[in-house]
Order: structure tokens, then C-alpha cells, then sequence
């Protein structure tokens, strides 16, 4: 067997710490995934019990937009997810969290409220999209006056001007951000902050910078400035679509590039009257930036997506855009997949009306002067401290796209956390460096005899198909929401898939009587009894040995009666239970992990004791 | 008992022997015995020894009497033939069968109180008609099935749960088997399946009759201090002296074997035993002197294990007895009941 890197071959592997927070914590591979942290399988078993407001405070506690990214996240907590690994797909996690956000009660008064006085720092916030607004949710309910300035006259930021109505609809983003304004925090519309020296000198505590990435790349081609009355920058677009500038679009549209922003673009046209849109990519498919949910739903709707062109030139007759030159690609790959070498073969016009040039978004910060006090380092972007996302100036913060170039809401919303962390420890006269570690809290599931918390037995359904409104209704409008929502029966098959893999195998030791009675019940073979040994020949052991070395191997304390280790493959258990149901000293219990993730508010009460 | 069943899951990288199939291929029903019970593990065992020779399910028979160990029989292959006879005849169900069709593989699975109470007589038989079958005989010291009395296993001394003490003194199967002719004989653990999974594999090659007696802890009612059939005991007693493994013909055998300590054993499929001394002093190849071995060894309170003896030279019972190597159930009626003119001079030759 070949073992990848990561494993040690000549030392005896050491019984694991599970006590280290970070431990159990990777085996929630969706939490550990998401950037906020989500608790993901707590909040599905509470949707499972149908506590939908319980499962959206949950929530927003770790990621602050539950309605928001339950429609519209990156959601990486889904390729990371282990269901994948035991079947061909993974847990619906984000629409789950949509099912959380669209059935729950009202919640407001379980929102943390602004309280009744103030503690007088006063803190500045630029750009409201979701990572000022994560700050201020933070920081306004311990007493700081939050003012968020936006060149805008609505706030929400990409969310609002960037993805379109059809993903998310507008009530969704009022209703959440409003939580957020009720807080007491203060919002001043038609306000672009034109001078960084100028805000600083209004002396506030603090200042944060969430102005996002706005600039959309350029693509400087042959007749681009001919052309220019038909050629689209694509975030400047969808941003004139969304605030109703822009109402109306050719009949065939070419969108170059082939990113989440290509995919936006592309059906954004269609509503606006193109009928035949072509998304024109350099690359073969296994190079798109776009995820792949994104790409389906753009050819649901039969957008044709072109691989291996190459844009060359604008053509423009007559003063008007008739078509674009592309050349046309062939690519050697490696067995990997790897582009070995690429080889132009020829050369294509294909004709259209409208061409959205969607290839990247850029940072701009030319209303920060240079002599402002802060430090620009490498590609002009502002000196940003990764885990304090504090600038050179100490008093400026940084977060969301603003910090280190284009991510997406959810990355947003985790620095937001961290900054406001930073900005309260400055404004409180704390060092820095500090952010509190994590914890962790274990508790059994035990109620009885083969009796759970939880729903522990493995249930064999397939994902569900998410409920799309029908095509021929989708385009009369930008705004009819394209997804449905989970109903409850799906809601209710898909829930039971989650493994739950935060309700760990506890093994104790000293209890166990090396009877075999757990390895012989574990239906993915992920457990042995074997000799202490490197952790190569230990995983040699087991009979379907994980082949990623990312995934923990658990390897116990000596055994009582022989000395020899239990030792348990964390990549593919069930968390099933069987193993505790079946064994007669119950040296192993299902307990649940809970990762203690602080944000401000912990300090905060820590500080007051 | 456990309250679901285990699911099916197709692991991406499992295990597939040469039919294609995995582990869990050979696996049964869920057992309804105690969490813990040794004879789940020995099931496993069996599983994996299957899977690991690569036999089609469907070409073995599981047979076995009354008792909690019997019961397991509906716990491994579950595309096995099976029977579950009355409580000690397994063997003479066993021997019928054998006789009706030689080509399958034949699996007894007993108890110690089903073996050495009840069936003694028909588990000696067995042996001595040297039957082509692999005989478990799972070993806890008690009647596990009927709440823990001692069985004829029990040794003198070891105490029930309750306290009372053995007196009686146990029947040890392994030497009984060396006494009646068995011509393979070893000892096992059910916590020990680094031992067993070879064992097994080993006995199902061998020709003839083989037995393993495999300490079988009864978590329920024989796993306390006191009792010398306990997990712990058991444990801290057992001694591994000869290991043993089925090497196929298709492999060679790439060991070089130190004279005296290692030694391969032809079979009759053109596959070896190969055998591993662990214990230099002991000599699985003389009947005498394993006997022997056994017992002064069993004195000292020692339990010692592996492939104690073997003797691949002894014809088995079908080659004795010239019994048909064809089925029955595949031969044509009139072959199989040759009519009764053949029948009147078969009797007229005894007149
Ligand atoms: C087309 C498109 C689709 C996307 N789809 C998704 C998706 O489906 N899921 C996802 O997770 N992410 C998506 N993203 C990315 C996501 O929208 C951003 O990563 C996220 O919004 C960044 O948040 P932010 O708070 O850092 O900045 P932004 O959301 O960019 O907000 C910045 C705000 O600052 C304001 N501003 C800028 N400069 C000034 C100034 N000088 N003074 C005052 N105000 C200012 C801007 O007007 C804006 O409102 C998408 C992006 C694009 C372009
Ligand atoms: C003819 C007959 N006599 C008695 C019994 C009751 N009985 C059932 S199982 C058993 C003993 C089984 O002991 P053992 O073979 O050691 O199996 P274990 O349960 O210990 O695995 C007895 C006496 C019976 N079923 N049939
Ligand atoms: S919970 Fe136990 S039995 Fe279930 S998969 Fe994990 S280790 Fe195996
Ligand atoms: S079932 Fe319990 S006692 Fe038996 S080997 Fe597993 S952990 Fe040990
Ligand atoms: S009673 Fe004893 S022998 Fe029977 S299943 Fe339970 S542990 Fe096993
Ligand atoms: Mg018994």
C-alpha cells in the first residue's frame, strides 16, 4: 500500500489526545470546513425535531445570515462532508439551513439587544455588506455605537447589488440585516467615504473596513473601446440590473469567463430577454472556477457553456458589436489532470449582441491615502494581520473581501468575528494576539439500552433533488426565486442522512475486555485491536484502511489484559453506535462534542467578572 | 441484542477476494447473543476465513446442535446450507450429509455442552470415522444457553457465578480427539483471531476430521474472577505453541523454514499447512508426545494453543468406506436406487 505523506512511519504512534478541541473537532469535518464553524449536525437534529427557531439561533450564533446562506453560500462544509465517503453524495447541509430559516417562529426576541447605555467607544464601519455587519452585530450589544457608512442607498453589499433576486430574494436580505439595524446600529445611506485621513480625524475608537473587492477586471482586446456601448463589466452589470439601470439586454450574449460571477451573468440575461447565451470558457471543465451546483442550474436553463476558446478580439461594425474572435484550444493534460501543454488550433467568430465580460474582481482603495498612515504591501493591498485583521494603524480593521482579495459571505462573516474580537481587545486596552482558544464539552447520549439522544441508526436515502419552479415561469421576472425550498418530507428524509458526526466514540481503556465484539459489529470496519506500532502499520491493520492522511487515526491507552491498543479509523465511522450498543463493558460511549467557539460576547462577559 | 441491524455499506476501498466479494459477503444475520459473547467473535472468524479463501458461500453447510454456540451457525455465510439438529447429533447429521455429498464444505459448530455431555458419543464417532468437516467446538465451561451451569469442560476449581465450585473433572476435547483418532487437532481463543483466522482456514484444507476447541468466554455467565474460562484468564494463561496457515498451491512458499521449527504440510488439493513452532519443544507431528505435552502442560495451569497435532496421511471416511465422490443429488435415478434385482443379490451375498 502506498501511504500518503502525512503518515508516520517509524515511531510508535502515541495514544491520541482527545482533549485537544481541535481533535473531535476535525471529525466534524462540515464544521471544520466552515469558516464561521456552523455546528452543523447539532442544528440538522434540531430541524429533525422540527425546533426550526432553535436550529436558526444556532445558526446565526456561527455564521449571523442562516436565511441568507442557506440559499446562497460556497458552502464547503458540503464537500467536506463524510456522507460522501459511505455513499455517492453529501448531507443538503446548506438548504437544510434555508428549511431552519423559512419555518422558524419569530425570533427577534431572542436576539441580542442593544443595551440600555452605551460603553462610549464609538466605532466607524465602511462598506455594508455582510462583514460590517457581522462586526456590528457583535459589537452593538455590548454597548458600542456602530455606525456603518455605504456609497449605496441600500445596504447589503454584493448580497444585494451582486447576486441576483432569483438566488436570493430581497426580503430575506431586508429581514436579516434588519436584525442587525435593530441592534441600535446606525446606518448612513448615500455616504461613500471618500478621504480614510478624513474619517480618522472624526475621531472615532475604531474603524473598520469592509468595503469588499468592487472593481471588476478589464479585458483589453481589439475593439474593446469601439465596442464599449455593448460590452459589460460583469459585477458593474449585475449591479446596474439590480438597482434597475439596466433593464433589457441583446438577444445573444456571450459571457467570458466561467466563474460563480459568469453564472450570475448568464442568467441574469436570459431575464432580461437574451435567448441565446453562450458562456465561453479557455479551459475544459475541470479547470471552472464555478461550483458545480452553479453550473448545472445555468445549463437547466439551457445556457450553452463553450470549453477551450480563447477571447482574440472585439468585432465591431459600424460603430456596433456583431461578434467576437476567440481561437480556438487543445490541451495536453497529465494523468493528474494537469495542463501539460495547450496548442491553438484555429480560430472561430461567433456572433452576438451583448458581451459580459465576467473575470475576476479586483480591491480598490484609492480613497485610502497613501500618506494616511496605513501600510500597502505586495499588489497594493493594505497590510492586513491574518488572524487580528488588524492594518499598520492600529485603530483600522479589516474584513470580508476588503482584507485579502475576493472569498465569499460566509468567509466575510468569519472576519467579522475575528475583527470584532480585535477591536473590542483595542478598545478594552487588551493585547492583540490573544483570541481565546477553543474549547470542548463532551456529554454521553446514553438514555438506555440501545437507546440514543440521537437518531443513530444509518439510514440508506439518497440526497434530495432540491424543488425548482418550472422553467417556463422563471424568466418573466428577476425576482421569482428559482429554488423552492425543501418540503417537509424531503426535509424530514434528508435530515436523517447527516451522520452525525459530532457524536463522538468514546473509548475508555481500562474497561475494555478485548472481547472483539465492537470490530466484529462496525459495519465500515473502521476499528482493530492490534500491537502499538507506527501509524503505516497500524492502519495496515485495519481491513479498508482510509487512504487520507488528513483523517485522524485514534489509537488508545494500553489495553488492561494484553497491553495491545484499540485503534480507530475516524475517515468513514457511521457514528452509528453499534460498536457501544455491542459492547458488554461499555468501554465505548457515543457522546456528543460540543467545539466551544468564542466570539466577542464570551470576552466580554469574562472581562465583567 | 442489539436494537437494529448492522447496515450494508459499500466501501470504496474495501477487501475483495477472488470471487469479487467482501467480508461482510460472508457475514449472517445479527446475533441475538450477549454483547461481548465469544462466540460472536469466533463467527467473524469464520466469516473471514471464508472470505479469505475465496469459498462460494453456497458451497458449504453449517450444521450444529442446541446451545448458544450452535445458534451462531445463522450468524456467518448466510447463503450457506445449514441445519440447526437436536441438542448433541450434530455429528451423525453431519457424517449423513458428508456421505450424501463430498464436495461441499463442512462446517460442525458445538458447544462444550452439546460436544462433551449430551453428544459425546456422537462427537466421538465423528472423529473416529475421521469425517471430512471442521469441527468448532466452542468452549466457555458452562451451559451458556440454559443460564450458566458448569459444563463437563468446567476445570476443577473454577468457580460459578454464584460461587459454588467445580469438582468434577473436566473433559479435555483436545486430547480426547487425539485419543479417538482426530487427525487435526488444535486449540484456540476467540480473542485471539491473529491465531484463529489461519487456523480455521487451515482446517477447512485439511482432509479428514478436524477440531478446533476455541476458548469461547460466556460474558454472561462464566467471565468472572474465579472462573478459568474468563476473558482475563484466559488472556493471562494461553500459550501459543504451533501456528498454523493455509498456503494455496498457486503461492509458493517463500519462507525458509529453520529445521525442526517450521515445516510445511501437503494437502490433497496441492495447498500446504504450514506450520510455525513457537514453541520449539513441541512436536505436533507425534501423536504421543503432543498428547503428552497437553496434559503435563494442562497441569501447570497452561493453556496451550495452535495446531497441537496433524496427520495428513489418514484416508478419510469417504475414501475408507468407497463412499460415491459424486452427490447423491446429482446421480440419475436409476443409479441412485439400482432396482430390485441388484438389491436381491446384495442380500443373497450374506446369506
Ligand atoms: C456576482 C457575484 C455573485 C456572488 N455570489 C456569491 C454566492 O452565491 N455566495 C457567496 O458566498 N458569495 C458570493 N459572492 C461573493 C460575496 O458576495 C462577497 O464575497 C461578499 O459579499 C463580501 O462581503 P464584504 O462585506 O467583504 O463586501 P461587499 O459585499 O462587497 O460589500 C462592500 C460594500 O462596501 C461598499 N463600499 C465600497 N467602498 C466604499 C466606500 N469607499 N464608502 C462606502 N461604501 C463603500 C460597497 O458599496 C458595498 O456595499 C458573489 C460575488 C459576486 C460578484
Ligand atoms: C435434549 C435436550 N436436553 C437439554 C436441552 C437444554 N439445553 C439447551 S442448550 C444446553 C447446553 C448448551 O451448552 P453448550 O453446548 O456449552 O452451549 P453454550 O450455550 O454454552 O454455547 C442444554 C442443556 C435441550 N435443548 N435439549
Ligand atoms: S460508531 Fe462505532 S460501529 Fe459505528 S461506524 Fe463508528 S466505530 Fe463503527
Ligand atoms: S466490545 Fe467493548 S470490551 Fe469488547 S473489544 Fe470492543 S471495547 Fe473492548
Ligand atoms: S449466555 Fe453466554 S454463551 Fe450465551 S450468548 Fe450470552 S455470553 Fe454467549
Ligand atoms: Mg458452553
Amino acid at each position: 500500500m502506498n501511504a500518503p505523506d502525512g503518515w508516520k512511519r517509524q515511531d510508535t504512534a502515541p495514544p491520541t489526545d482527545t482533549t485537544d478541541p481541535d481533535y473531535f473537532h476535525k471529525v466534524v469535518d462540515c464544521q471544520w470546513a466552515c469558516p464561521a464553524h456552523t455546528p452543523v449536525p447539532a442544528y440538522i437534529r434540531l430541524i429533525a425535531q422540527g425546533r426550526f427557531s432553535d436550529a436558526y439561533i444556532m445558526n446565526r450564533q456561527s455564521n449571523v445570515f442562516p436565511g441568507i446562506l442557506g440559499r446562497v453560500c460556497d458552502r464547503p462544509c458540503e464537500p467536506a462532508c463524510r456522507r460522501a465517503r459511505v455513499e455517492e453524495e453529501p448531507v443538503a447541509i446548506c438548504r437544510l439551513k434555508r428549511v431552519a430559516a423559512d419555518h422558524k417562529d419569530d425570533i427577534t426576541d431572542r436576539l441580542p439587544k442593544k443595551p440600555s447605555k452605551t460603553n462610549g467607544k464609538r466605532i466607524a464601519l465602511i462598506g455594508a455588506g455582510p462583514a460590517s455587519f457581522t462586526v456590528a452585530n457583535d459589537l452593538a450589544p455590548l454597548g458600542y455605537e456602530c455606525t456603518i457608512f455605504e456609497r449605496h442607498g441600500v445596504p447589503g453589499g454584493l448580497m444585494r447589488s451582486n447576486i441576483p433576486a432569483f438566488r436570493l430574494p430581497e426580503s430575506v436580505l431586508t429581514e436579516e440585516l434588519g436584525y442587525i439595524l435593530d441592534m441600535g446600529v446606525e446606518l448612513r445611506l448615500n455616504s461613500p467615504v471618500g478621504s480614510m485621513k478624513a474619517l480618522l480625524d472624526e475621531g472615532y475608537d475604531a474603524v473598520f473596513v469592509g468595503t469588499g473587492a468592487p472593481k471588476g477586471k478589464e479585458l483589453s482586446l481589439p475593439g474593446r473601446k469601439e465596442g464599449d456601448a455593448n460590452i459589460h463589466i460583469g459585477i458593474d452589470w449585475l449591479e446596474s440590473v439590480a438597482f434597475e439601470h439596466t433593464k433589457s439586454i441583446g438577444k445573444k450574449v456571450l459571457i467570458i469567463g466561467v466563474g460563480n460571477t459568469a453564472m450570475d451573468c448568464c442568467r441574469t440575461a436570459l431575464r432580461l430577454g437574451a435567448d441565446d447565451v453562450k458562456v465561453m470558457a479557455r479551459k475544459p471543465r475541470s479547470f471552472f472556477k464555478a461550483s458545480e451546483w452553479e453550473l448545472e442550474d445555468a445549463e437547466a436553463e439551457n445556457v450553452a457553456i463553450t470549453v477551450n476558446h480563447s477571447p482574440k478580439s472585439f468585432v465591431v461594425e459600424n460603430g456596433v458589436l456583431t461578434g467576437m474572435v476567440f481561437e480556438t484550444l487543445e490541451y495536453e493534460l497529465d494523468e493528474k489532470g494537469a495542463i501539460l501543454s495547450q496548442n491553438v488550433t484555429g480560430e472561430v467568430t461567433i456572433p452576438c449582441d451583448d458581451v459580459v465580460l465576467a473575470i475576476g474582481q479586483e480591491n480598490a482603495f484609492e480613497w485610502i491615502e497613501r500618506d494616511a498612515g496605513l501600510k500597502f504591501g505586495k499588489w497594493d493591498m493594505p497590510v492586513v494581520d491574518e488572524t487580528t485583521f488588524q492594518s499598520t494603524t492600529p485603530r483600522v480593521f479589516f474584513g470580508g473581501d476588503a482584507a485579502f482579495g475576493p472569498k465569499n459571505i460566509i468567509w466575510a462573516v468569519e472576519h467579522g468575528h475575528q475583527a470584532a474580537i480585535s477591536i473590542h481587545q483595542y478598545c478594552q486596552d487588551q493585547l492583540l494576539l490573544a483570541h481565546p482558544a477553543n474549547g470542548l464539552e463532551l456529554t454521553s447520549t446514553k438514555m438506555g439500552m440501545f437507546e440514543w439522544r440521537y437518531s443513530n441508526s444509518f439510514d440508506d436515502a439518497h440526497r434530495r433533488a432540491m424543488p425548482h419552479v418550472e422553467l417556463a415561469k422563471r424568466f418573466k421576472d428577476l425576482g421569482t426565486e428559482v429554488e423552492l425550498g425543501f418540503t417537509a418530507e424531503q426535509a424530514a428524509i434528508e435530515v436523517e442522512r447527516c451522520l452525525n458526526c459530532d457524536v463522538q466514540t468514546i473509548f475508555d481503556a481500562p474497561l475494555c475486555t478485548e472481547c472483539d465484539a465492537c470490530i466484529d459489529i462496525c459495519p465500515v470496519d473502521c476499528l482493530a485491536i492490534t500491537q502499538a506500532g507506527d501509524e503505516v502499520h497500524l492502519r495496515e491493520t485495519l481491513d479498508a484502511p482510509g487512504l487520507d492522511a488528513e483523517q485522524a487515526l485514534f489509537v488508545s491507552d494500553d489495553l488492561p489484559l494484553t497491553g495491545r491498543i484499540m485503534i480507530k479509523d475516524e475517515n468513514i465511522c457511521l457514528h452509528c453506535g453499534l460498536c457501544a450498543e455491542r459492547c458488554p463493558t461499555a468501554a465505548w460511549d457515543m457522546q456528543e462534542s460540543q467545539i466551544i467557539i468564542h466570539h466577542v460576547e464570551d470576552m466580554a462577559e469574562g472581562a465583567s467578572q | 441484542m442489539t436494537s437494529f441491524a448492522k447496515p450494508s455499506i459499500n466501501l470504496k476501498n474495501a477487501k475483495r477476494n477472488a470471487l469479487g466479494l467482501t467480508w461482510h459477503d460472508y457475514e449472517g444475520a445479527m446475533s441475538t447473543l450477549c454483547a461481548g459473547c465469544g462466540h460472536d467473535s469466533v463467527s467473524a472468524c469464520m466469516a473471514k476465513a471464508f472470505f479469505e479463501l475465496s469459498i462460494e458461500p453456497h458451497r458449504a453447510v453449517k450444521i450444529s446442535g442446541i446451545g448458544c454456540s450452535s445458534k451462531t451457525t445463522a450468524y456467518f455465510l448466510n447463503e450457506a446450507h445449514g441445519i440447526n439438529t437436536v441438542h448433541g447429533r450434530m455429528p451423525s447429521v453431519a457424517t449423513g450429509a458428508a456421505a450424501a455429498n463430498s464436495g461441499l464444505t463442512y462446517i460442525g459448530v458445538s458447544g462444550d455442552g452439546d460436544s462433551l455431555s449430551i453428544g459425546m458419543g456422537q462427537f466421538a464417532h465423528a472423529m473416529r470415522r475421521n469425517v471430512n468437516m471442521l469441527y468448532m467446538l466452542e468452549n466457555n465451561g458452562v451451559y451458556g444457553l440454559t443460564k450458566g451451569q458448569f459444563s463437563a469442560s468446567a476445570d476443577v476449581g473454577s468457580k460459578s457465578k454464584k460461587g459454588e465450585v467445580n469438582l468434577a473433572p473436566p473433559i479435555d476435547p483436545v486430547t480426547l480427539a487425539m485419543s479417538l483418532g482426530a487427525t487435526f487437532v488444535a486449540r484456540a481463543f476467540s480473542g485471539d483471531r491473529e491465531q484463529l483466522v489461519p487456523l480455521i482456514k487451515a482446517g477447512l484444507k485439511h482432509n479428514g476430521f478436524g477440531l478446533i476447541d476455541v476458548i469461547s468466554p460466556c460474558v454472561s455467565f462464566n467471565d468472572h474472577a474465579g472462573s478459568t474460562k474468563s476473558y482475563a484468564h484466559t488472556y493471562k494463561y494461553y500459550h501459543k505453541a504451533v501456528h498454523a496457515d493455509y498456503v494455496p498451491m498457486s503461492k509458493e512458499i517463500k519462507t525458509s523454514y529453520d529445521a525442526g521449527s517450521s515445516v510445511p504440510v501437503k494437502l490433497h488439493d496441492g495447498g500446504s499447512i504450514v506450520l510455525r513452532k513457537i514453541d520449539e519443544d513441541y512436536d505436533p507431528y507425534d501423536r504421543g508426545a503432543a498428547y503428552a505435552q497437553v496434559v503435563e502442560r494442562a497441569a501447570k495451569g497452561e493453556i496451550v494453543t495452535g495446531l497441537l497435532y496433524v496427520d495428513e496421511t489418514q484416508e478419510d471416511m469417504a475414501a475408507t468406506n468407497k463412499l460415491a465422490s459424486r452427490p447423491l443429488n446429482t446421480m440419475p435415478y436409476d443409479e441412485l436406487c439400482p432396482g430390485n434385482a441388484e438389491l436381491t443379490a446384495l442380500q443373497n451375498r450374506y446369506r
